[in-house]
């Protein structure tokens, strides 16, 4: 299956990514040609056969809902790039 | 003496007998790190003065009377994936480069109550995404047998070190190969566990249903050694498993009667280095004479493997790297005009070419109409790949095969080419699909002077037996304690 550069565009718009014409230009061509090459996996025929998503055959464990000490909400903020007193800050989420 | 070239076995012994002070051998291998790590790189962050004084603190304590095992006082790196409270974390990455963790990784926190001396954080590929430590956003580690080589990845700086005598081992992480591929690379032991065997809190999440950590060595019961402390199960990764810890040193006998080693004629791959090939069969015949029995398998969808690995670990990272949106921590792109145009400038400028590549891909593979072609495909050929594990098991205790199809390759050799730099895990990457313990160790010199690797796969949480063959082939290849010309 061929990529198009109008599909690296619209997936790096899903993944917030950003990208000049050059760089858009080779990961057209280099992910076309590790989908080409993935593109194996289909001559294998699975039909009926179940996907694994996890290799353990284990439930999710439960415990009890019950508050812990952990890190404090300073040391919680103290990588924060902006922050303005117990709370993280963001540019503006809608344009004037 | 020379302290740096110790093994964790041995200084465990000296510090417990009072022979040697920990802070003697820390301030050695300080010393050494100062002196040649400039060149090969294999440390992101080295911790001078906290790791000297965790060594005066394992030395009163020792001197006390409170001796707490074969790790007090003993120094170790850490690949730089795992969190440290209040030390860089930076995962290989510009997006974490000014990031300090509130908290410790559960590997980390069981080292330090052990009484480890942590000297410092390894050089990675960037979000152990790579197979050569090229991709690291603090510059290459250098192959310590040949300068102008890589060292493997993504725990290339983990395994470069413990090559080099930089610290008694390391722990690195391994999701395709990375640490089983950099320890072959650069002739030293590098152990995967079976996945859940081993707590993944507070280790930087690649692609979670295959990230296991795992100890890098000079000797196999040194890896067992540190295998003893990190694993168990903890509350904090629900997929990691409560399963009773054996002592894994009680497992390294040397006589290999009674057990059944498969030797799998896919993984004898075309166009593999000659030097790789004949290394593997001059060990299969030592197993041999050690008393095990040789038996031909088949894995038949072993090359089916690493197409798998490449739909299913970047759909888990593109998911995983989400978070680093410049928000809570890590790197924040300046002048953006409103919120979605900071995330994009943020993540455009913090994360390195290859990562950008694995988050493409896996948004590719997830993202509508491609889901069941690519994702749900992934997963059912997932099915077939452990089903051929399965299957082998019936017949036989251990797995025995390459580790690399090649060794360590020119820095910048493969850099142009994604899909050639992949196939550099073409080997260890099956034992991850199936979630199998590996082992990789020394087998070999290749004619040009690299070290050469085999590896050894048992069945899941059969941990005890991997490490038997091992350590058996270890004790009587020759090929154990080769040291690189630094």
């Amino acid at each position: 299956m061929k990529i198009s550069k109008d599909d690296v565009i619209h997936v790096a718009e899903l993944a917030r990514l950003e990208f000049g014409e050059d760089e858009i230009q080779k990961f057209t061509d280099q992910l076309g040609n590790i989908l080409e090459y993935i593109e194996k996996l289909s001559e294998l025929d699975t039909e009926g056969v179940e996907p694994t998503s996890h290799v353990l055959d284990i439930s999710t464990p439960l415990r009890e809902d019950r508050v812990e000490e952990w890190i404090t909400p300073e040391e919680a903020l103290q990588n924060a790039p902006e922050r303005e007193d117990d709370f993280f800050t963001v540019p503006k989420v809608i344009d004037d | 003496m020379e302290l740096p070239f110790l093994t964790i076995k041995k200084a465990g012994e000296l510090i417990k007998g009072k022979e040697i002070s920990p802070v003697e051998i820390t301030k050695a291998l300080l010393k050494r790190i100062e002196e040649i790590d400039g060149d090969l790189n294999t440390y992101i962050t080295v911790l001078g003065d906290s790791a000297l004084e965790s060594a005066e603190r394992a030395e009163k304590e020792i001197a006390k009377g409170g001796y707490k095992g074969p790790l007090h006082g003993v120094p170790i790196a850490l690949k730089d994936i795992f969190i440290m409270k209040d030390v860089p974390a930076t995962c290989g990455s510009k997006m974490l480069e000014n990031f300090i963790p509130p908290y410790s990784a559960t590997v980390t926190q069981k080292l330090v109550d052990a009484g480890a001396v942590i000297l410092g954080k390894n050089n990675m590929d960037e979000f152990a995404m790579g197979s050569s430590t090229e991709t690291s956003y603090f510059g290459p580690t250098k192959n310590p047998w040949d300068t102008d080589r890589v060292p493997g990845g993504s725990s290339g700086g983990s395994a470069a070190a413990t090559a080099a005598s930089l610290c008694l081992g390391s722990v690195g992480t391994d999701t395709g190969g990375s640490i089983r591929q950099p320890a072959s690379l650069c002739g030293v032991v590098g152990m995967k566990p079976t996945y859940g065997r081993v707590s993944r809190f507070g280790m930087i999440a690649f692609a979670s249903s295959l990230d296991q950590a795992g100890p890098l060595t000079k000797t196999v019961e040194d890896s067992a050694i540190l295998l003893n402390t990190i694993a168990g199960g903890d509350r904090r990764d629900s997929t990691c498993v409560e399963a009773p810890v054996p002592d894994y040193t009680q497992s390294l006998t040397e006589d290999l009667k009674g057990i059944k080693v498969g030797i799998p004629k896919e993984y004898f791959v075309d166009g593999m280095d000659p030097d790789v090939e004949d290394s593997a069969k001059q060990a299969i015949e030592v197993l041999r004479d050690l008393g095990a029995e040789i038996v031909e398998i088949s894995l038949p969808h072993t090359e089916y493997a690493v197409l798998t690995y490449y739909i299913i670990a970047p759909s888990e990272a593109s998911s995983n790297l989400a978070r680093y949106d410049g928000v809570k921590y890590g790197y924040r792109a300046s002048d953006t005009k409103n919120l979605i145009d900071m995330y994009k400038k943020t993540r455009a400028e913090g994360f390195g070419e290859e990562v950008k590549r694995r988050i493409m891909l896996g948004t590719y593979a997830l993202s509508a109409g491609y889901y069941d072609a690519y994702y749900l495909k992934a997963l059912q050929v997932r099915t077939l790949i452990k089903q051929d594990f399965d299957e082998a098991f019936k017949k036989v205790d251990a797995i025995v095969a390459p580790t690399s199809p090649e060794t360590a390759f020119k820095i910048g050799e493969k850099t142009d080419d994604p899909i050639k730099m992949y196939l550099s895990d073409v080997l260890t990457i099956p034992c991850n699909i199936a979630g199998l313990p590996g082992i990789s160790l020394p087998s070999g010199l290749s004619s040009t002077g690299l070290p050469i690797g085999i590896q050894v796969l048992a069945r899941p949480f059969d941990e005890e037996t991997m490490f038997r063959v091992a350590h058996a082939y270890e004790k009587n290849s020759g090929w154990s304690g080769k040291r690189p010309p630094v």
